[in-house]
């Protein structure tokens, strides 16, 4: 038997790659919609340019500094939304008795519902995410170093693994409350939004939150602000600015065994 | 009522492919009991069920709807786990080894396709082809087949969604099949088609099961599959097994009638012939309701040849008739 | 008779989504959520700047509140019929839609009227009433002016539904609708001053935005509300959300015709 993780690799490339052909059937509905993809995720960051349009500092931090901000974790969300963006229509499924279906096959479930209407139009973020962070790393006046250097796209993949895990964590929340998919948002979108903002400006319980009990700190927060070179308002200990990668694995850890007690209580449920 | 049960004696001897001992599932149903108070109930969807199917048999598994049937091969195929009891498909525990358990099993949901909408039919089966590790030649031969049998040629490369229902449900059963599975579940094939279509469903599995021995478990609504494939019944109401034996028992216990509807050239009054009786007459229509076991040629030929028959069409009886009656039996004899 | 009907299907749309309280209690908590990102931030901004495009700091994080509280009374991230009537069109089971003697736009427009209703009551209030424990709000004490704003709400409303029935109709051209709804949502939080008040942007950006219909959903209204529209001033404001949802509704109503007869020619 050959490892699971080579059969959800595998199992996720055929499901992904059936989707991608169905777009493709088409093609210029695909086209267009991938292209205003682009245009629209990117009005989130035209908001920041308007507050900066009165203001020259915002919590501290200037434009580019918000701009790598929000250029680390536009990217790292754009690429979990990407690999597992479908993940709230596992409700759905659930209702409409399609999961069925997907228990059938010789495959994990995870990995088709995860790839479940995988969507290239998706890029659009990803795209735009990187556009603002290349910006943002010529214009922030960054004092180089190897360890920064590194810290960057170290950032980007910790986060994009936090985010799977939130999605994932998400989706297993729904074979308990399939009617309340909704909350996941406030932590993935809404999450997304607030790491576009300097520490700074939030309440410092709301920092703490984010930090020690849905740690999405650490998908861009606590390395930035090592990268940028600016003061923690946490005061936390200089090594948590490079436990993103220890933290990012246990939150994936943490959110597989949650979808393995959910997949068991819907078998035993059915619902 | 007696139940007469597979013997389990017989289990050694002949090579069973199907087993299931005293199998349960129990769902907690919340119900909303006012405007916050929520009743938990429970729900026996199955209840106490055991049987064996031997290596080749083709049987129907028939009951009123909430029955429990298709609760029963939700669990003989490892999507949902028994509360209670053993099962054992082709040897593997479907709870533990469902994976496993999935390149041994094919199964078709009546109204459920597996199928990609958007895509040519082509495209679903090289996914099948590729997710079960099919081998290129056995893949070959296996389409050839399905295609040649189902009529499916010309629809390989129409995308799905503008296939009829009963080519999409041709379409399914050849995608569960490419693999050569073991066992075939069927829940409700049948189920909306028209009668070319369940005509040519029914040939396909005849010779499935004749030519390559699968073993079939079929779930339906309508009599006609179930006599023209199943030697062998079971009919399951509030989850518990109500009768497992021939076809003919079946009918023996529930006595049930065909009904022919014949619509004549004008009003007439209700026809007399022999072998059947006029049941209901509204216009020139008129419904003659014949045993079921007794074939409808001749009695068609005699109607046509007394009076001026414009159209007919054959009911079969409804399983839930056939039922309600074995229980009037039932009642009767108690 | 006719209103009476229409009447019905509102209360069924209302009704509908009343069944939903685990749906309505997440939504709640996630607006909360949004509700505070949104509010630190501009806390930030006109901390810095007061007056900022004529709102002092409680007038905008008056306007953050508004704001959730109409997020999903206006479906501006969808959820609403839209996703529905798109998916009976690709199904093709829109061909017996239109040959029922309701009016498929009315039909649809009564069923989220009756919707927007209780996503007002049962997703704006708690959210509102989370934000006015923790900031310091600019609520109005005029009941003429909380009138207005509901006037002003419908009309937005009802601007909000022609928009996304334009979207589902395209779903009769375009076999990938989720693709045109994702862009035209995410145009939609921009240019209705979701992400930031449209009296902010600057130059012809601002004038642009005020412009454009999806104002009618949020600016429109939260001005309304914070009495930043008075006596004709106020009446001006309702006539440009009318007048969106007149020409929009129109504009839905023709397409509606093409669709029906390209449904006609195709046999559905
Ligand atoms: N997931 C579930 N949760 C609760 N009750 C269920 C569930 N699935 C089926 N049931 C109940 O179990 C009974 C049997 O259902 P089912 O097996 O679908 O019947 P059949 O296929 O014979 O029509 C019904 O009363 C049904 O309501
Ligand atoms: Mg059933």
């Amino acid at each position: 038997m050959r490892s699971g993780a080579y059969e959800s690799v595998r199992t996720y490339r055929l499901i992904v790659g059936m989707w991608v052909r169905s777009t493709m059937a088409y093609r210029t509905s695909f086209v267009l919609t991938a292209l205003g993809n682009l245009a629209a995720t990117g009005l989130d960051f035209v908001t920041i340019l308007l507050m900066f349009s009165h203001i020259t500092v915002l919590g501290g931090f200037t434009l580019a500094q918000v701009a790598f901000l929000y250029g680390t974790t536009s990217t790292s969300f754009g690429i979990a939304d990407l690999l597992l963006g479908s993940m709230d229509r596992l409700g759905r499924r659930i209702r409409d008795g399609t999961l069925d279906t997907l228990l059938l096959r010789p495959a994990p479930v995870l990995a088709q519902v995860a790839a479940d209407r995988f969507a290239l139009r998706r890029l659009g973020r990803i795209t735009q995410g990187l556009a603002v962070l290349g910006w943002a790393l010529a214009h922030a006046g960054i004092d180089w170093t190897p360890v920064r250097v590194l810290l960057v796209p170290l950032t980007v993949l910790c986060g994009a693994a936090i985010f799977c895990a939130v999605f994932v964590a998400g989706g297993a929340f729904q074979f308990w409350a399939g009617d309340a998919s909704e909350v996941q948002n406030s932590v993935t979108y809404g999450g997304n939004t607030m790491l576009q903002y300097p520490p700074a400006i939030f309440a410092r319980e709301l920092v703490r939150g984010v930090t020690f009990v849905v740690p999405l700190a650490f998908v861009n927060w606590l390395p930035a602000l090592r990268v940028l070179g600016e003061p923690d308002p946490l005061g936390l200990p200089g090594w948590v600015d490079f436990a993103s990668p220890a933290v990012a694995a246990l939150c994936c850890a943490l959110a597989g065994l949650a979808w393995r007690a959910g997949l068991r209580s819907y078998r035993s449920t059915g619902s | 009522m007696t139940v007469p049960v597979s013997e389990a004696a017989t289990e050694a001897v002949t090579d069973t492919v199907i087993e299931l001992d005293g199998v349960e599932k129990v769902f907690d149903v919340r119900r909303k009991a006012g405007p916050l108070r929520r009743l938990r109930t429970q729900v026996r969807a199955v209840d106490g069920i055991s049987f064996t199917v031997p290596r080749g048999e083709i049987v129907g598994y028939i009951g009123p709807n909430g029955a429990g049937k298709s609760t029963t091969i939700k669990m003989l195929t490892g999507i949902l786990n028994p509360s209670g009891g053993r099962i054992r498909i082709c040897g593997l525990d479907p709870t533990r080894d469902r994976t496993r358990l999935a390149r041994r099993i094919g199964v078709v949901f009546g109204q459920r396709t597996t199928l990609w909408w958007d895509l040519p039919l082509r495209d679903s089966y090289e996914l099948v082809r590729r997710m079960y590790r099919i081998d290129d030649a056995r893949y070959a031969a296996n389409l050839a087949a399905c295609v040649e049998l189902l009529d499916l040629g010309p629809l390989l490369e129409v995308p799905v969604r503008q296939l009829s229902l009963g080519q999409r449900m041709r379409g399914d059963i050849a995608a569960a099949l490419l693999h050569d599975p073991e066992v075939l579940y069927l829940d409700e094939p049948t189920i909306g088609l028209d009668v070319i279509s369940k005509t040519r469903v029914r040939d396909f599995l005849r010779r499935v099961n004749a030519e390559r021995g699968t073993t079939v478990l079929l779930t339906t609504h309508d009599l006609t599959d179930i006599e023209q494939l199943c030697r062998r019944v079971m009919v399951i109401d509030h989850g518990r097994l109500m009768y497992d034996g021939d076809l003919g028992g079946l009918h023996a216990v529930g006595d049930s009638e065909r009904t022919l509807v014949a619509d004549f050239a004008r009003e007439l009054p209700p026809v007399e012939i022999e072998g059947a009786r006029c049941v209901k007459v509204d216009g020139p229509r008129q419904w003659l309701a014949f045993p079921a076991q007794a074939s409808a040629a001749p009695l068609v030929a005699a109607v046509a040849a007394h009076y001026p028959l414009v159209d007919l069409s054959v009911r079969e009886p409804a399983i839930e008739d056939v039922i309600a009656r074995m229980y009037g039996e039932d009642a009767d004899r108690t | 008779m006719r209103g009476g009907f229409y009447a019905a299907v509102a209360v069924r749309g209302f009704r509908r989504y009343a069944t939903y309280r685990t749906a309505t209690l997440a939504g709640v908590f996630t607006n909360t959520v949004f509700g505070f990102i949104i509010a630190y931030s501009y806390e930030a901004l006109w901390g810095q700047r007061p007056h900022l495009g004529g709102y002092t700091e409680a007038q905008a994080l008056t306007y953050v509140w508004i704001g959730q509280a109409l997020l999903q009374t206006m479906a501006l991230m969808a959820g609403g019929f839209e996703e529905e009537l798109a998916e009976r069109i690709r199904s093709g089971d829109i061909a017996v839609d239109l040959y029922r003697p309701a009016d498929l736009q009315g039909w649809w427009l009564s069923a989220d009227l009756g919707r927007a209703c209780f996503h007002l009551l049962g997703r704006g209030v708690a959210p509102m009433v989370c934000g006015a424990l923790v900031f310091e709000l600019a609520l109005p004490t005029n009941p003429v002016t909380w009138l207005l704003f509901l006037v002003s709400v419908t009309l937005g409303v009802v601007v909000s539904f022609a928009i996304r029935f334009l979207v589902a109709l395209s779903s009769f051209w375009l076999l990938d609708g989720a693709g045109v709804s994702q862009v035209v949502f995410l145009a939609g939080l921009f240019f209705s001053g979701m992400l930031l008040p449209l009296t902010v942007f600057p130059g012809w950006l601002g004038v642009l935005a005020r412009a454009l219909p999806w104002s009618a959903m949020l600016q429109v209204p939260a001005d309304v509300l914070l009495g930043r529209h008075e006596g004709t001033g106020a009446l001006l404001a309702l006539a440009f959300q009318a007048g969106w949802a007149a020409a929009l509704l129109l504009t839905g109503r023709a397409l509606q015709a093409v669709a029906a007869r390209r449904v006609v020619v195709q046999g559905g």
